[in-house]
């Protein structure tokens, strides 16, 4: 909804805790102190690209941009191609950036340790119980831009309301009733760039007062090391290919209260695994960057996803569209989906042309359009691998057929790496000669699959 | 003791060409990588350009070579930047920190 002015957190009086960073806290004071500063420093464009990889950091960006009525922009991405594309879309952007070597070609705002050896908490002024207010944000203020990228080649801006923003984080923790016990932490492994991340590892936070970790954890070790200086209740947000590796390298953690995994399917066996090993519950999220988080389900026990509060899902034509709650307009989903029961759906897997690596969305048309602009490309085709055995859940890879006679595969790869995220990069790579196009211009499937078994047999070496 | 025993700076430097060797073979079976694991420059970075693999194939090495030679990567080590920048960095690293 967009009524009403939600606050910046819910967390209640000054010496409440909004963030834990290499295990202390940072008390609401500070975090409004150090929101207001950065927001002075706010240049007067409209648009700030937060990048801030300590996520109390994120936190105090996308704060000082909501005091001052910035829009943050999230890409989904670094790659130098998108970054001239959203210099394009806001001119007056500003990289804001904890990151000393950031070398983008944009305005940067370095926000680091001179902030935060700001006053400590004991110096700032102090706040007597009837001063002490959380600032309102109006619930229709533009609050953040989320890209994918779209089928055509340029990415497609999600514009996301305060209100809305607000709206659906508090209808997920409802479900994921953890965060609102007294003290809760929570650990996140994605990047708060990303929706699913921005969700769950910030907004979710502080729109149910729990704190959130600085830290962003990646290998096995970290995860059990951070989780290790958090009190309890500890949620720890992450997704399919971390809680493999947990698995896989045998990690052990101290107690975790909730586990919640996104941005890829969760299967089965693995959630199983992970609930008896860490005697914990294990939530699987179902969203979109369209839509942002509409359901979830205890995958370990149940088949079903429960829809959030007030979103609904209609099948008409074969695709399923989602309404209702937070969501602005009715909303196309890229999933095969189910209906069974008015807040219950089954999940069937993505429709065909979409692909996701390790939680990065692209479409295959969008892959195919960035490679068929490279010169000297006569032409190409991604296609999804069935054959790899991956030994990380959820981890799709892509190879690239491609007829390019004057150019080295190193060649196409560095022009590629340019255009498109390095997920994505082909692996393999194939030279053709030609691609087995049919009398309208389309590459059948079975076509393309006995041109790939062909290169398979030819080079094995580079199937592995 | 034999006067044929090599220098120990020597017996250290074959040890981490073996050992390079055999990391090589393993993250190239491990990650089905489209090179043969003689073709990897040791020098060249692992990371991005070079070898060109990304986050997954980091958390998949470090999979590997927690398994193989007990060595645990963690994300706030200072070295980081040192010992992803090649190959040789890396078998350096698992070299000093090995439990097995």
């Amino acid at each position: 909804m967009n009524s009403g002015s939600p606050p910046l957190f819910l967390q209640e009086g000054p010496d409440s805790i909004v963030a834990w960073r290499d295990g202390r806290p940072i008390d609401a004071r500070r975090f409004l102190h150090d929101a207001r500063a950065l927001a002075r420093r706010l240049p007067a464009g409209r648009h700030i690209l937060n990048l801030c990889a300590d996520r109390y950091r994120f936190a105090v960006g996308m704060a000082a941009s909501l005091l001052s009525d910035k829009c943050s922009l999230l890409p989904p991405t670094q790659a130098p191609g998108l970054i001239r594309e959203l210099r394009e879309f806001a001119p007056d952007t500003v990289c804001l950036t904890d990151d000393a070597d950031c070398a983008l070609e944009l305005p940067l705002l370095f926000y680091g340790d001179a902030i935060d050896d700001g006053p400590q908490a004991a110096t700032l002024a102090p706040a007597r119980d009837g001063d002490w207010q959380v600032p309102r944000i109006p619930g229709s203020q533009l609050a953040a831009c989320i890209f994918t990228s779209g089928s055509t080649g340029a990415p497609i801006p999600h514009r996301k309301s305060w209100g809305r923003l607000v709206h659906c984080v508090r209808a997920g923790a409802t479900q994921l009733a953890t965060l609102r016990r007294q003290g809760c932490a929570v650990l996140g492994t994605v990047p708060p760039q990303h929706m699913y991340g921005f969700e769950t590892t910030v907004l979710m936070p502080l729109q149910s007062g729990a704190a959130l970790s600085a830290a962003r954890p990646f290998f096995p070790a970290d995860i059990a090391a951070e989780l290790e200086r958090l009190p309890r209740p500890r949620v720890l947000m992450t997704t399919p290919v971390h809680l493999r590796s947990l698995v896989s390298a045998e990690t052990a953690l101290p107690a975790v209260d909730l586990i919640v995994s996104a941005t890829a399917a969760l299967p089965v066996s693995l959630a199983l695994e992970i609930e008896r090993r860490y005697a914990t519950r294990l939530l699987e999220i179902y969203g979109s960057t369209e839509t942002g988080q509409i359901a979830a389900r205890r995958t370990a026990l149940e088949r079903a996803f429960r829809l959030w509060p007030g979103v609904a899902l209609e099948l008409i034509e074969q695709r399923c569209w989602a309404q209702g709650g937070h969501i602005e307009q009715v909303t196309a989903l890229a999933d095969e989906i189910e209906l069974c029961g008015p807040d219950r759906f089954l999940l069937h897997g993505r429709t065909v042309d979409l692909v996701n690596v390790a939680g990065k969305r692209s479409s295959l048309s969008y892959l195919n359009h960035q490679l068929n602009a490279i010169a000297g490309v006569i032409d190409g085709a991604f296609f999804v691998r069935d054959d790899r055995d991956a030994s990380l859940a959820g981890v799709t890879r892509l190879g690239a057929l491609v007829v390019a006679p004057a150019l080295e595969a190193a060649d196409i790869l560095a022009q590629l790496r340019q255009r498109i995220d390095p997920v994505f990069l082909p692996r393999p790579l194939l030279r053709v000669a030609a691609l087995p196009r049919n009398e309208t211009g389309k590459l059948p499937q079975q076509t393309l699959r006995a041109l790939i078994a062909q290169a398979a047999a030819r080079e094995p070496h580079l199937f592995a | 003791m034999s006067e044929q025993a090599l220098p120990q700076g020597a017996t250290e430097r074959l040890e981490t060409a073996a050992l390079e060797r055999e990391i090589a073979r393993l993250i190239v079976q491990g990650l089905n990588l489209p090179v043969a694991p003689e073709q990897i420059d040791a020098d060249a970075p692992l990371y991005g350009e070079g070898l060109g693999l990304d986050s997954i194939d980091i958390l998949e090495i470090a999979l590997i070579v927690s398994k193989q030679y007990g060595v645990v990567l963690r994300a706030d080590n200072e070295e980081n930047e040192r010992i992803f920048r090649s190959l040789r960095h890396f078998a350096h690293h698992v070299a000093a920190h090995r439990t097995k």
